[in-house]
């Protein structure tokens, strides 16, 4: 009885053991509904990572949200409970990982999101402790089309985008710098992604004769209005956001989208980069490793959010590691703290240097100008 | 806003509405005949789209694997029933219908240039690889429920819906397409240009339209299903086969619907998951005509179309509310107006 007693207990506690010595990482993209254009990449991204960080073992755990909320909270409810990660990567999109936020800070478990606003770590109080990000700031990116229309004469614009969070994000935050540059925005419209026209808007938008048109979409959508003003007779500027960063867009826009700017990570030209760019290096790293397993072309900015948030991790786990062993409650707080003191990290987007106040750490070297230049990206200089 | 505006909104929304017109159409016909409210329409118009657009780019369609497995299951069930009932000699026409066809299609793919072919022979073959899919899902999902309540059937719709949605984003990819225009350029029309897509778009709802007034006007099929319509018990024992008028209206709904995302695509980037929102305005049209009389749809359905593009120029942020508002009011005018029988389950 006793000795039976014993191998029980031994057969329990073997793969506890097991275990505590690997990192565990959970992961959830959006890899299936609107999202997973970026979530696909993101999902391919995590099979290309290292296995272990200083030695240790990583532990990838990777669910599906369907670019829902509630199945993104889910998972990271799973993640907390049943598998007892030591850091939450996630979610593709911006309404995920702000809800994902309370579950990450209730269990004390480093949280970092691959989405774009500027919501998810900032202000850095209470609950967003916990919270990192990957993503260029959408203010960022709309500081530097602002900068170019500028400079390129530009005085009245006319904004249309997605009736979603991404559009009204971009219209708000491209109406507060525009007007810090007395540019005038002269008509504001909205389309969905799934619309099949926008012949309306493009009329109301050609009516008020803007200098420069920019489109806040994301993805093969935003070539719509594109297409729609050229189709018009638009002959002004166009500028995109950097959400339209892969090749699809390209396919589907064709000529059409010759001539347009668009503010980007520089790992979509990591290639082009200067040789002194302290970026260059990483973003070309991961660039050789993503096309090496899916073939030339096939990368995206939005798979190097993906890394970039890995590469986080490789930089702070070796020094969590010397405080606590993964699986405890030491580890993880050990790990936010090791996050938070990130310092003049190169990654694919661009150079980390976390502070108590900054969860997202990119400074100017964080985006590049683009423009379209015979079916290809093709660095502003 | 001017004259030329006014035109050229009322241009566009002439070619959505021509679509949600021939989407309407669909939607009443199958449900006049089977009862089914028919929620995967819209996705009809993807998969032909999306598929015209593999082709286009010399790839074997993804749809191939779907149609060669739902053949095999619908050869499988109907092989089984014939067995039991005897009916052996049956079974090789059963056979070559549902796997010796798409099987023979698949190999004909295989060795075609397809990227090389002419537009006409790539539009053909998308509709033969996409339209069988309607009488197989109608074999598979609805006939065997076939007499199951509105609501009952209604919940098979969603869930066929999802599962085609789900087979959309594995075969097609998350990204959107479009295919080149039947014939290029545009016209010059006094204050306007229209585009020549916009013509064929045009003259192709108002040909399908009169095909099938003809076909349900003159044809021995058309009339079958029209009696099947009013009165299914009746239909049966004049001796129409109901399945038959089940799979007949399944493939001509899989036809308008396909053949409907082949002509809008050169116009639009079309998504694996587009055809849900283009199949609701149809419906919104088939619910102005009360689920039951094909010009009252077509009209509604044209009503969206003019409607969605005037509201994208006056609040383009409100434009779905106000397109989907629409059904309110109409669905209180019918319940004032219309005499409202319980359905006897």
């Amino acid at each position: 009885m006793k000795q039976k007693k014993l191998i029980a207990t031994l057969l329990l506690a073997l793969p506890a053991a097991a275990a505590f010595a690997d990192i565990t990482v959970g992961v959830t993209v959006s890899a299936t509904g609107p999202a997973a254009s970026l979530g696909i990449p993101e999902k391919n991204t995590f099979a290309l990572v290292p296995q272990t960080i200083a030695g240790q073992k990583v532990k990838i755990v990777l669910l599906d949200d369907a670019s829902d909320t509630t199945t993104a909270v889910k998972n990271a409810k799973k993640f907390v409970a049943e598998e007892k990660v030591d850091v939450i990567i996630g979610s593709t999109i911006t309404p995920a990982s702000l809800a994902m936020i309370d579950v990450a800070a209730e269990a004390e478990t480093p949280m970092i999101s691959m989405s774009a606003s500027r919501a998810i770590v900032d202000p850095v109080d209470g609950k967003r402790r916990w919270v990192y990000k990957t993503p260029q700031n959408d203010a960022q990116m709309s500081t530097a089309i602002s900068e170019h229309m500028s400079n390129n004469g530009v005085k009245k614009v006319a904004y249309i985008g997605f009736s979603d969070a991404y559009g009204e994000g971009w219209a708000n935050e491209f109406a507060g710098v525009a007007q810090a540059r007395k540019i005038e925005i002269v008509a504001n419209e909205r389309f969905n992604r799934a619309d099949t026209s926008v012949t309306g808007q493009v009329l109301k938008i050609i009516a008020a004769k803007p200098d420069a048109v920019l489109i806040g979409g994301a993805g093969t959508p935003a070539a719509l209005p594109q297409k729609a003003l050229k189709e018009r007779g638009y002959k002004g500027l166009i500028y995109q956001t950097h959400g339209v960063a892969n090749n699809d867009f390209l396919r589907v826009c064709g000529k059409d989208c010759e001539g347009t700017f668009l503010p980007a990570g520089p790992v979509l030209v990591a290639d082009q980069l200067p040789a002194d760019n302290p970026v260059k290096k990483s973003a070309q790293e991961y660039v050789a490793k993503y096309e090496g397993a899916h073939g030339k072309g096939s990368v995206s900015t939005f798979g190097a959010h993906a890394w970039d948030a890995f590469k986080l991790l490789e930089a702070a786990a070796p020094v969590a590691l010397k405080k606590a062993q993964p699986g405890s409650k030491e580890f993880r707080a050990a790990l936010r703290d090791a996050l938070e003191g990130v310092k003049n990290l190169p990654v694919a987007h661009g150079v980390v240097n976390m502070s108590p106040t900054d969860h997202l750490g990119f400074d100017q070297r964080a985006r590049v100008m683009v423009k379209i230049e015979g079916g290809a990206w093709k660095l502003v200089k | 806003m001017d004259f030329q505006i006014a035109l050229l909104l009322g241009q566009d929304g002439l070619t959505n509405g021509a679509i949600y017109a021939l989407l309407a159409l669909a939607l009443v016909l199958v449900f006049a005949v089977t009862r089914v409210i028919f929620i995967p329409q819209g996705e009809f118009v993807a998969y032909g789209a999306l598929t015209l657009a593999t082709l286009q780019a010399g790839k074997l369609p993804a749809t191939l694997w779907l149609i060669v497995a739902l053949g095999a299951a619908v050869a499988a069930l109907d092989g089984a029933q014939a067995l039991r009932h005897g009916g052996a000699r049956k079974l090789p026409r059963i056979l070559a219908l549902n796997l010796a066809v798409p099987l023979a299609l698949w190999l004909a793919l295989a060795n075609l240039d397809l990227a090389g072919l002419p537009l006409a022979a790539q539009v053909l073959l998308a509709l033969a690889v996409v339209v069988p899919l309607g009488p197989m899902i109608y074999r598979l999902a609805y006939q065997p429920i076939a007499e199951a309540p509105v609501l009952i059937l209604l919940i098979v719709s969603v869930a066929v819906h999802v599962v085609l949605i789900g087979l959309g984003l594995l075969f097609f990819g998350a990204e959107g397409t479009r295919t080149p225009a039947f014939s290029e350029g545009t016209l010059e029309l006094g204050a306007t240009t229209l585009q020549y897509q916009t013509l064929w778009i045009l003259a192709a709802s108002v040909v399908l339209i009169v095909a099938l007034y003809a076909f349900f006007g003159r044809s021995l099929y058309g009339k079958a299903l029209r009696a099947t319509a009013l009165n299914r018990t009746g239909a049966r024992l004049m001796g129409i086969s109901t399945t038959m008028a089940g799979k007949l209206s399944f493939t001509l709904a899989a036809l308008i619907g396909a053949f409907s995302g082949i002509l809008i695509s050169p116009i639009t980037t079309l998504y694996y998951d587009s055809g849900f929102l283009i199949g609701l305005k149809g419906f919104v049209g088939a619910i102005i005509g009360g689920l039951a009389s094909y010009p009252v749809a077509a009209a509604g359905a044209l009503l969206v179309g003019f409607l969605e593009s005037y509201s994208s120029f006056y609040a383009s942020a409100f434009k779905e509310v106000i397109v989907f508002t629409l059904i309110i009011p109409v669905l209180l005018w019918r319940s004032l107006t219309t005499h409202h029988a319980e359905e006897d389950e």
